[in-house]
C-alpha cells in the first residue's frame, strides 16, 4: 500500500511540475491560438534567474537570508520570463496575428536564439547588444524629418539596423580582447543550484516518504493554480481575457481593448513558464536545453486538455504526469507481482522513460480518435477558422 | 527559340552535374550531393506545406525510416552467411532479429525505402485527418510523433543499436566501398536524377486538378467538402508521397554521410527542414530545392568558422523569413522584388498601365500605325 502511495506522490510531483509548465501555454494558446515554441526556453529564463538569485544570496550581506532565497527567486523569475515574453509579443508575435503556423516557426527561431543567448552572453556580448539596440533606435530620431517618406525610407531603415549590428558586434569582439569581459556569464555547461536546506530533507508521512523539494513543487502549483483561477475569474483583465477567448471580435466590438488582452496574457503566460522554471531547479541542474525536455509534453497536455479551461489542463497534466513515472518506473510489476508472464514482459519493455513516452503517446492518439477536441472541449458551435 | 528556353535549365544541369565531379574536391562534392538529397525531403514538405497548408514537423520520421532501411540492409551485406552485424555482440544478441531478415534482399530494401515511409506517413495522417484535427494541433501532433520515434530508436540498443546507430560507408555495393570517391560520385549522380524525378513529380502533382485541390485545402477547407470532395482523402495521400520521398531523402542522405542514427529524427532537424522551405519559397517547387542547399551550404560554412554564431544565424533567418519573406527567395523574385529595390532607390522602372495590352507585340504594332494616321488635333 505504501508502495501505491509512494508511486502516486511522485507521479504528483512530475505532473505538477508539467501543470506549472503547461498553465502558461494553455492559456495563451486559448486566447491567441498561437503555439508558443519558446515557451521551453521561458522557462529556461526563469531557471537561470534563480540561479543568479542564488549567486546573489550566497555570500555577502544577504548570507543570512539564503533560506528563503527561493521566495525571492519566485517574482523575480516571473518578471523575468514575463518581460521577456512581453518583448517577444510586442515585437513579433503582434505582426503575425491570425498567422499561427507562421508564429510557431518564428517563436522556434526565438527559442534557437535565446538558447545561444544564454551559452554565450558576456559582459561585452551584453554592451554590444545594447548599444546596437540603442544606436538602431535612437538613429531614426536624428535623421531629417523630410527623410521619412522618401521612396527609399525602408532601405534607411534596414541599413540603419544593420550599421548599428555591425557596430555592436565590432563592439563586443573589441571589448571581447580584455579576459574579464569575455567570461561568458553561464557558458553551455549545466550549472547546478543550490536547494535551501529545508527542501533537501524529506518528510516522512505515514510511512510514506516524501522529499520536501517536491512538496514544495506541488504547493507552489497548487498556489499558482488557485491564483491564475482568482485572476481569470474576479479580476476585471481576467474577465477581459476570458471574454476574448470566447469570441474576439465580439469582444473588440464592445470596447474591450484585445491588443492590451493579448499582451497583458503573454506577459502571465509568459511569466507562469518563469515559476516552473524556478520549480526545475529543484529536480535537476540548469543548463540551455533545458527547455526542450519539457516543451513536447507541455503540448501535450494543451492538446490532451483542450482550450479553454485550466481544468482540462490539470487533468491531462496530472494524467499524463502519473501514468508516465507508473509505466516508466515499471512499479506496476511491484505492486502485482503475481502477473500473468506475457504482460510481465510487455511492462518491462515499456519501463523506461523513454518507452514510457512511446506508450503515452500512443494511447493519447488513440484518445483523441474519440475526443478530438480534447478532454474539455469548449461547448458551442465550433467556426472552423 | 521557345522550346530551346524551356529545354535550356534542364542542359545546364545536365552539364553541371557532369563537370561538378571534376571540378570540385570529393568532400566538397559529396557535401553538395547530400545537400540535394536533403532538397527531397524539402519538395515533400512543400507538397504538404506549400501547397496544402499542413505545417509538418515530424518529416524526420519519414527520412530516417527510409536512412534506417538502406543502413540496415548494407549492414548485411557485407556479412558471410551466419554472421551478425558486429554491434549485436555487444549486447550479447545471438540470433538476428526477425524484422531484420528480409533486408538481406536489395529489391525489398529498394521497396521499403519509400514504401514503408509511405505506408507509415499514410497511418498515422489518416487517424490524424480523419478528425479533422488539423492546423497547429496537426504540427504538435507530428512532432510528439517524432519525439516518439526518436525515443524508440533511441532506446532500442538490442533491436538497432540504440544511440549510435548504423555505419554504412564501410560497406559494399557492386564490390565498391560505399565510402570509396568513386561510390560517391555515382551516388552524386544519382541523387541529381531522383532530385530532377522528384521535382518532375511534384511539378505533375501539383499542375493538374489533384494539385487545384491541394490548393483549396490550403485555402478553405470546409468549402472544399462542401462541395462535395473529401479532403480526407487528399491529405492523406499527400501526406503519404511527402512521407515517402522523405524516405528516398534520407536513404541518399544516409548512404552519402556514413551513418544513419535518431539524431535525424531530433525534434530540431525536422524543423530546420521547414526553414529550408520557407526561406527557397513555400509554393514553389524549385525553391524547395533552392532553400535547402543554400542554408545546408551557409550551415556548413558558418560552421567551420563561427560555429557558436550558426543559431543566432538560423533563429534570425526564421524570424526574417516569417516576418518579412512570407514567399521566400524565389516567391520574392518572382513577385518583382528586385523591381522593387530598383524603384526604392531611384530608378523606377516603367510600368505598363495595361500590362496585356502594352506588352502584346500586335497591339503596339496597331497603336503605332494608328497613332500615325491621325494627327495630333484629332480629326476634322
Amino acid at each position: 500500500m505504501d508502495l501505491l502511495y509512494d508511486t502516486l506522490f511522485n507521479g504528483l510531483a512530475i505532473g505538477s511540475v508539467l501543470v506549472l509548465a503547461a498553465l502558461g501555454l494553455a492559456v495563451v494558446f486559448g486566447l491567441m491560438g498561437v503555439i508558443n515554441m519558446a515557451h521551453g526556453e521561458l522557462m529556461m529564463l526563469g531557471a537561470y534567474t534563480t540561479y543568479v538569485v542564488q549567486n546573489l544570496f550566497k555570500n555577502g550581506p544577504l548570507e543570512g537570508l539564503f533560506p528563503i532565497y527561493i521566495l525571492v527567486a519566485i517574482p523575480l523569475a516571473f518578471l523575468v520570463s514575463g518581460l521577456a515574453g512581453l518583448l517577444l509579443e510586442k515585437t513579433v508575435i503582434r505582426r503575425l496575428y491570425g498567422r499561427p503556423l507562421e508564429t510557431l516557426l518564428a517563436t522556434w527561431g526565438v527559442s534557437l536564439i535565446l538558447q545561444q543567448f544564454v551559452r554565450s552572453v558576456s559582459s561585452a556580448f551584453v554592451v554590444g547588444l545594447v548599444v546596437a539596440v540603442a544606436l538602431g533606435l535612437v538613429a531614426p530620431r536624428l535623421w531629417p524629418s523630410s527623410w521619412a517618406q522618401r521612396r527609399w525610407t525602408p532601405l534607411l531603415a534596414v541599413a540603419t539596423w544593420l550599421f548599428s549590428g555591425l557596430i555592436g558586434i565590432i563592439l563586443a569582439s573589441g571589448l571581447g580582447g580584455i579576459r574579464v569581459l569575455d567570461q561568458p556569464w553561464f557558458s553551455a555547461r549545466n550549472l547546478d543550484v543550490t536547494a535551501p536546506l529545508w527542501l533537501r530533507g524529506s518528510v516522512d508521512f505515514g510511512g510514506v516518504n516524501m522529499p520536501t523539494a517536491r512538496l514544495f513543487i506541488v504547493a507552489l502549483t497548487a498556489i499558482a493554480l488557485v491564483a491564475v483561477h482568482c485572476f481569470l475569474q474576479k479580476s476585471v483583465w481576467g474577465i477581459r481575457i476570458r471574454a476574448v477567448t470566447q469570441n474576439r471580435s465580439m469582444s473588440d466590438c464592445l470596447g474591450i481593448p484585445t491588443e492590451t488582452v493579448d499582451a497583458l496574457t503573454f506577459l502571465v503566460g509568459s511569466g507562469l513558464a518563469g515559476v516552473a522554471g524556478v520549480a526545475v531547479t529543484l529536480l535537476g541542474s540548469v543548463g540551455p536545453n533545458l527547455g526542450g525536455n519539457y516543451i513536447v509534453d507541455c503540448f501535450m497536455v494543451v492538446v490532451l486538455g483542450g482550450v479553454g479551461k485550466l481544468l482540462g489542463t490539470v487533468v491531462a497534466a496530472l494524467g499524463i504526469g502519473v501514468l508516465s513515472y507508473v509505466i516508466g518506473s515499471g512499479s506496476l510489476l511491484l505492486l502485482w507481482p503475481a502477473m500473468p508472464a506475457g504482460l510481465n514482459e510487455l511492462i518491462t519493455f515499456f519501463a523506461t522513460t523513454s518507452m514510457a513516452k512511446v506508450l503515452v503517446f500512443a494511447l493519447i492518439v488513440l484518445f483523441l480518435q474519440f475526443r478530438p477536441a480534447g478532454l474539455f472541449p469548449q461547448k458551442g458551435r465550433l467556426v472552423e477558422a | 527559340m521557345a522550346k530551346f528556353r524551356t529545354w535550356l535549365p534542364w542542359l545546364l544541369l545536365v552539364a553541371a552535374a557532369l563537370v561538378l565531379p571534376a571540378i570540385l574536391p570529393p568532400f566538397r562534392l559529396n557535401l553538395l550531393g547530400r545537400f540535394l538529397s536533403l532538397g527531397i525531403v524539402a519538395l515533400g514538405i512543400d507538397l504538404i506545406w506549400g501547397f496544402t497548408g499542413m505545417l509538418s514537423l515530424g518529416q524526420g520520421i519519414f527520412f530516417a525510416l527510409g536512412g534506417y532501411a538502406i543502413g540496415m540492409h548494407l549492414q548485411l551485406l557485407s556479412l558471410a552467411p551466419g554472421e551478425l552485424p558486429e554491434f549485436f555482440g555487444l549486447y550479447g544478441v545471438k540470433q538476428l532479429p526477425a524484422f531484420w531478415q528480409p533486408f538481406q534482399s536489395f529489391v525489398f530494401t529498394g521497396l521499403c525505402i519509400w514504401v514503408l515511409p509511405a505506408l507509415v506517413a499514410g497511418v498515422l495522417g489518416y487517424l490524424v485527418f480523419r478528425n479533422r484535427i488539423k492546423g497547429v494541433y496537426f504540427s504538435i501532433l507530428t512532432q510528439a510523433a517524432l519525439l516518439v520515434f526518436f525515443n524508440f530508436f533511441n532506446g532500442q540498443q538490442k533491436l538497432i543499436n540504440g544511440t549510435n546507430g548504423l555505419k554504412t560507408d564501410t560497406a559494399r555495393i557492386f564490390g565498391e566501398l560505399v565510402g570509396s570517391d568513386a561510390m560517391q560520385r555515382n551516388l552524386f549522380w544519382l541523387t541529381v536524377v531522383l532530385v530532377m524525378a522528384a521535382w518532375l513529380l511534384c511539378r505533375w502533382l501539383t499542375r493538374g486538378r489533384f494539385g487545384d485541390a491541394l490548393i483549396a485545402i490550403r485555402d478553405d477547407e470546409p468549402r472544399l467538402r462542401f462541395t462535395g470532395y473529401n479532403p480526407t482523402a487528399y491529405k492523406t495521400l499527400v501526406f503519404a508521397i511527402a512521407g515517402a520521398m522523405a524516405g528516398v531523402s534520407g536513404a541518399l542522405y544516409t548512404v552519402q554521410s556514413g551513418i544513419v542514427s535518431p539524431q535525424y529524427m531530433a525534434v530540431p532537424f525536422s524543423i530546420e527542414m521547414v526553414i529550408w522551405v520557407a526561406v527557397g519559397g513555400r509554393g514553389t517547387l524549385i525553391g524547395a530545392v533552392l532553400g535547402a542547399v543554400l542554408i545546408n551550404y551557409a550551415k556548413s560554412l558558418v560552421s567551420e568558422q563561427l560555429p557558436e554564431t550558426w543559431l543566432f544565424i538560423q533563429g534570425g533567418l526564421f524570424l526574417l523569413v516569417v516576418t518579412a519573406l512570407p514567399d521566400g527567395l524565389v516567391g520574392w523574385w518572382r513577385q518583382g522584388g528586385p523591381r522593387h529595390i530598383q524603384a526604392m532607390v531611384g530608378w523606377p522602372p516603367l510600368a505598363p498601365t495595361y500590362p496585356g495590352l502594352d506588352l502584346d507585340p500586335a497591339a503596339q504594332a496597331e497603336r503605332q500605325a494608328f497613332s500615325s494616321d491621325v494627327p495630333p488635333g484629332g480629326a476634322p
